[in-house]
């Protein structure tokens, strides 16, 4: 290898430096908005409101953050939404793991045609409407229900998980229990979960990713304050500007709301991005895998 | 029944095979049941795009109007506004979003320094993970004329406060498109990395041998590698083109911006809910109109793709 760069250095060499220039320019547009938002999310409401900030904290203060954890508000929609994504990713697991081994089982007859009832969602749905009537005919509205049943499934997810079976239990394997007389029920919970460490885990984090962000169904069937997810919350404050000064619990920081009113929405940008950051070093493995057991498929 | 055991003599016949399948089917309970009725029960609730729903009558018991609904959204004013927004909007996004991607895998896989690739890698899919929400709420406070980081930026650079870039109707095209570039750039990059990742290293000796520049090697042996899988993402793309990211839309329209921001799914939802008394048949008939063009295309491309590079998804 060496001896090629000598060979080719010269053009190789500008080639390289271009390269290097256009990744490393991406890679700070992609990072500097984020910077700037802790940054701001440090700062005093006045460096802030004067556009004083660039890269680090301007008057040092956690003003932003107080206001942010005394807010019921937002402590209430991180409960319910700890909750929903919970429950949610639960069902969501389950669902498809068992759908995703039953539907590798193609010699049973129907299967191949339940597949194609699967797929054919990816591309084809009743919409807003026909969903809303739904979950007002079943009594779901304004429940955890509504947020945790439609979409229990996702076909890209499920593709995935059965791909991953597919590719990583042999088939002898399954004869070869089902000689000993193990059915397929015994099979799946004997063998096949404790294999699919892996895929669970990618599914864990795809559907546990979307549950927690999940706003559209919030916003259409929830509308009780105390059932509130946090997109919800995080709507109101960030993108209506509408932050109510009762429920701030604390006298002081309700004088001041108006006046570092930017600093509680940057502050409110990083708290919602918390706990993804946490969890990111976990999942990072799992992720790239994950989309890459998808594109198998593809 | 006899029919097929002339075909295949030695397998069971239909009966003994369902039955010995029961396991599998109890497993298939639960998710069968959800597919009935939360994917194809809504499917027929599309029955309402020709009915006028009324809620007393329920959605049988409305009156059928055939296509009334449809001349109804065709002959409004704002069928071609919200038409041509969509549109704008969606192939915008398509022709930066698509390619954008590609140049950067390819770019990041020639670059010599592979710690520093990965790095890079990790940093630019975090963005994808941020909500609609978050993001949205991120544009707001950063593209703000006097606080965010253009407004700072535009005084620092020329000493005078900047106008409102939020408050331009003809400029929310670009900042949907190129926002939507900032957070998923480095997510639908994945895809091309790994592909690239498996490109047999012997194809890059012998180009060398040939006195291939490392910029040559990138046209004539990284890019080929990757095009089955760019194609694929081409159709799939394509078949979603008229969902324009919907929840985004919804987020970043303000008043001063509607004319250029409401697309079809924007309005379909307005139609229906939002409005004092919603619309449901008229709703229902638009996001059918969107859902149909949708799955249209799809198969256009999907057919095309066959026809010139072998490359299909069904």
């Amino acid at each position: 290898m060496k001896k090629n760069r000598k060979k080719t250095g010269s053009s190789d060499f500008l080639f390289y430096c271009i390269t290097g220039m256009i990744i490393t320019f991406f890679f700070l547009i992609v990072l500097y908005p984020v910077i700037f938002v802790i940054a701001a999310s440090f700062s005093s409401g006045d460096a802030v409101t004067a556009g004083k900030v660039f890269l680090w904290p301007v008057d040092f203060s956690l003003d932003g953050y107080q206001t942010v954890f005394h807010n019921s508000q937002v402590l209430t929609g991180f409960k319910n939404s700890f909750m929903y994504t919970f429950v949610g990713t639960v069902i969501n697991v389950t669902l498809t793991m068992c759908a995703a081994y039953a539907l590798t089982r193609i010699e049973v007859p129907g299967i191949n045609k339940i597949m194609f009832l699967f797929t054919f969602t990816m591309f084809f749905g009743g919409g807003i409407i026909p969903n809303y009537i739904l979950v007002r005919n079943l009594h779901l509205m304004n429940t955890m229900w509504a947020m945790v049943l439609p979409g229990a499934i996702s076909a890209y997810n499920l593709i995935i998980a059965r791909t991953f079976i597919q590719s990583n239990i042999p088939k002898e394997l399954h004869e070869a229990a089902e000689m000993d007389g193990c059915g397929d029920i015994k099979f799946f919970l004997k063998i096949v979960l404790p294999l699919s460490g892996a895929v669970i885990a990618v599914l864990v984090l795809f559907y546990g990713v979307a549950n927690w962000n999940s706003y559209f169904n919030a916003m259409l069937y929830l509308n009780d304050k105390d059932k509130y997810s946090l997109p919800i919350v995080l709507k109101q404050i960030l993108i209506s500007s509408q932050i109510d000064p009762s429920t701030v619990t604390d006298p002081e920081l309700q004088m001041q709301i108006a006046r570092i009113a930017n600093v509680i929405k940057y502050s409110l940008i990083v708290v919602a991005m918390v706990p993804i950051a946490i969890i990111y070093p976990f999942i990072q493995k799992y992720f790239v895998k994950g989309v890459m057991i998808g594109s198998i498929k593809g | 029944m006899s029919k097929e055991r002339l075909k295949n003599p030695p397998k069971k016949n239909l009966r003994k095979r369902i039955a010995a399948g029961w396991q599998v089917y109890l497993l298939l309970l639960l998710p069968l049941m959800y597919l009935i009725i939360f994917c194809y029960v809504p499917m027929g609730g599309l029955v309402l795009a020709f009915k006028d729903y009324t809620i007393a009558d329920g959605i049988w018991g409305s009156a059928w109007v055939g296509f009334e609904n449809f001349t109804t959204f065709f002959s409004s004013y704002k069928f071609p506004i919200v038409l041509r927004n969509t549109l704008t909007l969606a192939v915008y996004s398509l022709l930066v979003g698509f390619p954008i991607p590609i140049i950067f895998a390819l770019l990041l896989n020639a670059f010599p320094k592979k710690r520093y690739g990965k790095v890079v890698q990790s940093i630019t899919y975090i963005p994808h993970f941020i909500s609609t929400v978050v993001m949205v709420g991120i544009i707001i406070q950063i593209l703000n004329n006097r606080t965010g980081i253009y407004g700072n930026l535009y005084m620092l650079l020329t000493g005078q406060t900047a106008e409102d870039i939020l408050a331009k109707g003809n400029l929310f095209k670009h900042i949907f498109v190129w926002s939507g570039v900032w957070q998923s750039t480095g997510y639908n990059a994945i895809i091309y990395i790994a592909a690239l990742s498996s490109v047999d290293q012997s194809l890059h000796e012998a180009a060398c041998i040939d006195g291939a520049t490392r910029f040559q090697r990138l046209l004539y042996v990284d890019w080929p590698c990757i095009r089955p899988t760019a194609v694929i993402m081409l159709i799939l793309a394509a078949g979603g083109i008229m969902n324009v990211s919907f929840e985004k839309a919804l987020l970043m329209q303000n008043d001063l911006n509607i004319a250029y921001s409401e697309v079809i799914s924007t309005y379909v939802y307005k139609v229906g809910l939002q409005k004092g008394i919603g619309d449901f048949s008229l709703s229902t008939a638009i996001g059918m109109f969107n859902s149909v063009i949708n799955f249209i295309l799809l198969m256009i491309v999907n057919a095309i793709s066959k026809r010139l590079t072998n490359e299909s998804i069904f």
